[in-house]
Parts: structure tokens; sequence; C-alpha cells
């Protein structure tokens, strides 16, 4: 069992995961191996700031900047989402 | 697009049938394409662009064995062009692994490749070629030194059920990042060796206790996708996530299918993407429209509260076993023929002895004298 998500880790798409727009449904997609995550605008916001540079913090600061929410309840969301990508095998960190 | 037709999301890209492996599950139809009829580059890459138009987002590159194509990196690169995911289905042996670098650079996705057993020697047996297994292991380890990420695919069944632990460990030591235990789905070449290919049910269920444990112990490293076996399953799959709801399978030679095995159904009429666009097959296509949805259903999958979640199972799988394609797939608990279906692997599984192989090759399996595999007798349940 692998340890879960920090706030320091440094998430990235590894090769052969892909964030794109998919013009026939109007919607983003996280394309992966033998499966595609609809994405809703959120989580398409937040994938968006995954860079292979910004930590999760960094991530949740840029986000809590943008939308002017509480940063704890944007903390726990980024991290959840995060950490479960990184289960499936979808997210580097 | 139709606001009540989805677009396909995937497109499995048949582009050859020659391969140097000759399992006997191979899903391919008995009758292989030949080389002399297959699409050539061009119509390919126009349909590639129409697929990725029509809202495809992955692109299946499979075959027979895919890298056996002169034009495969060409065609991988129009994937690319195109935005298309692109998962190379491969043996990884004769040229894969000497077109692997080239692929790679021409923008492939990811890999998924074969394996028959962990057991080099059993692997052989069953894929039906001498040395294939250290090519095999060669090819992975260049996958992941190139930075691609992989997925082992094996099939299971009578052979190499008890080899299950031994796969998820070498899918570890070769650093697969996902591994499908899939267990034989009966049709064409399968259903020909049935008897040969059908564990027992402890076998199944301590298949699936081994997965199970093997999840919680490998999380974040293995992801492990485990196909259960028809004949003994509650409920049917939702074969290809229902027909002509997310996939077309185009052949070798063109013609388009909702599914891989969907040519043993008699009386379809597939289009060919030799005379029309990949958009009007997928609306209006006599093969498309035959299954798609619910209207077609019979009871009891018409008044069931989960005919959308499996859309009534296979119809390849409802022909061969009761030679009707419109009926409710046996491996539904509510069939009229699961209990039949149930037995006939049970005692199929139970022989001493299996059966040789009828091994997959150009001419089709009508060479061999054995006689065709059970259905359920006529008027047995009803």
């Amino acid at each position: 069992m692998s340890e879960a998500l920090t706030l320091t880790d440094v998430p990235r798409l590894p090769r052969g995961v892909r964030l794109r727009f998919d013009e026939v449904r109007g919607a983003h997609v996280l394309l992966a191996p033998e499966r595609a995550f609809d994405l809703d605008a959120v989580a398409a916001e937040v994938l968006g700031l995954v860079d292979g540079t910004r930590s999760v913090s960094a991530i949740v600061d840029a986000l809590a900047a943008k939308f002017d929410e509480d940063r704890a309840v944007i903390e726990g969301d980024v991290v959840a989402m995060l950490d479960d990508l990184a289960k499936k095998r979808v997210l580097d960190r | 697009m139709n606001a009540a037709l989805p677009a396909p999301i995937g497109l499995l890209a048949e582009l050859t049938h020659r391969c140097p492996l000759r399992c006997p599950y191979c899903s391919n139809p008995l009758e292989l394409d030949r080389r002399s009829g297959e699409l050539d580059t061009a119509t390919w890459q126009r349909v590639l662009s129409e697929a990725a138009a029509l809202g495809v987002l992955h692109v299946h590159l499979s075959g027979g064995e895919p890298t056996a194509r002169a034009d495969i990196v060409e065609i991988t690169a129009h994937c690319a062009r195109a935005g298309l995911y692109s998962n190379l289905i491969t043996s990884g042996v004769g040229g894969a692994l000497k077109k692997l670098d080239a692929l790679a650079d021409a923008g492939l996705d990811h890999v998924q490749l074969s394996i028959q057993a962990a057991d080099a020697g059993n692997a052989e047996r069953i894929g039906g070629l001498a040395n294939a297994q250290p090519q095999k292991m060669a090819f992975a380890e260049r996958v992941t030194a190139l930075g691609l990420p992989l997925t082992l695919n094996a099939v299971i069944h009578r052979g190499n059920i008890d080899e299950v632990e031994r796969i998820v460990e070498l899918a570890v030591a070769l650093g697969a990042k996902r591994l499908e235990v899939a267990h034989t789905q009966y049709y064409g070449w399968a259903y020909v060796n049935r008897a040969a290919l059908m564990p027992a049910k402890a076998d199944v269920d301590r298949s699936i206790r081994i997965v199970e444990a093997a999840r919680k112990r490998l999380e974040g490293r293995l992801v492990i996708d485990l196909v259960v076996p028809d004949y003994y399953a509650t409920y049917p799959k939702a074969c290809a996530g229902g027909w002509g709801r997310r996939l077309m399978n185009v052949t070798p030679t063109g013609r388009v299918l909702p599914c891989h095995a969907a040519e043993t159904i008699p009386g379809l009429e597939f289009w060919s993407v030799r005379d029309r666009s990949l958009a009007d097959i997928w609306a209006a296509s006599p093969a498309f429209m035959a299954y798609r949805g619910t209207d077609w259903m019979p009871e009891p999958c018409r008044s069931c509260d989960r005919k959308e979640r499996d859309w009534g199972g296979c119809r390849c799988q409802a022909l061969a076993l009761t030679g009707d394609a419109a009926a409710t797939d046996p491996a539904c608990a509510h069939s009229p023929h699961h209990a039949r279906v149930k037995a006939l692997a049970a005692a199929e599984s139970a022989a001493g002895e299996a059966p040789a192989y009828v091994y997959r090759t150009i001419g089709g399996a009508g060479g061999d004298d054995r006689p065709a595999p059970a259905r359920i007798p006529e008027g047995a349940a009803s």
C-alpha cells in the first residue's frame, strides 16, 4: 500500500495521461490507459494546475485565490481528488 | 450528433489479422482476413480523422499483430496528429521490438502487451510459438525504458489459472502500471476450444481471491482489472458497453462492427469504410441499429431494472448458446437457459484430461473433425 498524498508532494501527469478538451461533448476529459475520466469544471481547473512544478499546497493556494473560497475546504477536496487519481496510477508524484 | 445518440468513445482498429502467435482463444474470427484485402494507409488515416471528428477518444491499434503492418508508425503518428489517444495492443514478438522506438517517437500513448502465462514453457505452449517469452520480456523492458505506460494482459483459462499469482508478480517485476486478468470470453476460437479452456468454478473463485488480495497489497503501484468468466456469472457483462453505444470495430478489410464477434450473427448487414463515412455508419448502419438501445429486447430483459446497465448482455453469446441472437444472454440468472450454461461449464471443466487445442490459423478451424461445442439443447428450459 502506498502512502497518502501530502501537501508537499509535487504531482504531475505521467506519459500516457493527457488532459484535453473534448470538442464533441463540450467538456474536459482526462485520457488514460483504457479509461477516460469525465471532468467537471472544477476538476479540470485542478488538473490544469498540475504541471510537475507546483506542489499540492501551491495548487490549493492558486485555487483559493482564484475562487475566493475557504482554503481548508479546497484543500480537503483537492487532496482527496489527487490522491484518488494517484491510487489509480494516472497521477505521479 | 443526434442528442439521443451518444458519440462513440473508442475505436478498435484491427489493422491486420496476421500474427506470429496462434492462441487458441484468439478474438479474431475463424475466417481470418488475408493481407491482400487489407485497407491501405490512406484509408486508415481517413478513418482515424473521421473517428476524431465523430468524438472517438481512444484508438486501440490491434490485430492480429498490429506491428506486422509496414505502416504502423505512420498510422500511429496520424492518431497523434488527430488528437486521438493511441493504445498499441501487441504480442511483443516478431518485429514489434524493432519498431517500438519509432512508435514512441510518433506519439504512441500506451502499450498493452499480451502474455500467455508467467512460465515460459507454458506460455509458449499456449501461444503456439517457441521462444516467444524472451521476446516479450525484452519488449516490456524497452516499453518502460522509453517511459511509456505498460499494461499486461493475460487471458485466463484452464491452462494458466494456477499462475495468476505469478502473473501478478511478473507485472510488478516488469514495471507495469496495469494488469488485466481477463478470463476467457467464449467466442470465435475460444468457443471452438471451450472444452479445453473452461476452468473449474473453484479455480475461478480462487483466482478472484488472489486478485482481490493483490489489489489491496499493491494499491498505488499496480491497478488490476478483472474480467470474470460469463459462464459462472450471475449477471451478463454489458458487452462493448452496450451494442452501438460506445465502441466501433473496424476489421482489416474495412467492415465496421459493433463488437469484434458481431460477424458470427447471420443476417446482419455491415457497412464498410470503403463505401461510407464512419459517422454515417455509426448513425445508420443496419448492424449498429439492430440491437442498439432497448426496443429490441425480449422479456425478461424488457421489464428488467438492469436493462440500461448490462444492455441485455452479449448478442453473440446469446446466439452461440441458444441459437437466437435476440435472446437474453444466458449468462444472466434471469435467462431460462442460465442453469444449463453453468452445468455445461461444470461438465467441461471437470473432464479429467482437457482436449488438445485447435490453434488459430489462416484458413479457419474447419480442418478439425471434432464436433462443434454444445449449445443448450433446444427446448431444454422452456
